[in-house]
């Protein structure tokens, strides 16, 4: 099991904040694989991954890195602060 | 150093006053504030999204690392999120260094990465409805500068 948050739009299309999800993906990209499978609103949200950043246990990682030991997947647009 | 991350308003001022205070080798503080700003005439708010796990964390590795390449006595990052209205202070940066050189270009480079490597989201709510704010491909250009 392996916790995925989400945020902003990505947060919005999906309709969830968090959620735990039963995969044994062995990258991110096989991940996003899974995911888009489920639904329109999965598939919608991850349509275009070079719109996505993800962070794997709260450090920004890439979509082929692996997932191995990770607990906390995070998927999100490019950040905008300051 | 110091960071901080919260929803309540600050005072830059007040935080630049008693930044590198009472220290004798420090011989240039560069502060930056940033505010909300009404590009359409039509905001009613800002509102900021942030990854708490993630965030301080995020903004500590920045810091530490542009205190690793410039010689500063100390540094300073403050950065609200929640809902903020037009004119609002949103972050600031400090630094103090002996000399101005490092604290300028220290500032220029936490400001850099900020807007593109602290997992902060902006969103602008209007009367027509609500916007993310897209990241620009210049503030991802202007990474490579460091």
């Amino acid at each position: 099991m392996i916790d995925v948050v989400y945020f902003a739009w990505v947060r919005e299309r999906i309709g969830l904040a968090r959620e735990r999800v039963d995969s044994q993906a062995a990258t991110v990209a096989a991940l996003v694989d899974e995911l888009r499978a489920r639904e329109d609103r999965y598939a919608a949200a991850f349509a275009d991954i070079s719109a996505l950043r993800v962070a794997l246990d709260q450090e920004l990682a890439d979509f082929d890195a692996p997932l191995s030991g990770v607990r906390e997947v995070a998927f999100f647009p490019p950040m905008t602060g300051g | 150093m110091r960071i901080s991350v919260q929803e309540a308003p600050f005072d830059p001022g007040a935080e630049a006053a008693g930044f590198g205070a009472g220290r004798s080798d420090v011989g240039a503080v560069v502060t930056f504030a940033g505010l909300v700003r009404d590009d359409s005439g039509r905001m009613q708010a800002l509102e900021i999204e942030h990854y708490p796990a993630m965030t301080e964390r995020a903004i500590a590795a920045i810091t530490q690392e542009a205190m690793a390449r410039w010689t500063l006595a100390d540094a300073l990052v403050i950065h609200r999120y929640g809902r903020l209205t037009v004119g609002e202070t949103i972050m600031m940066v400090a630094t103090a260094a002996r000399h101005r050189a490092d604290a300028f270009a220290a500032a220029e480079f936490l400001m850099d990465y900020l807007k593109s490597r602290a997992p902060f989201w902006k969103k602008e709510i209007g009367p027509e409805g609500e916007s993310w704010v897209a990241a620009k491909d210049a503030d991802e250009a202007a990474l490579k500068r460091w």
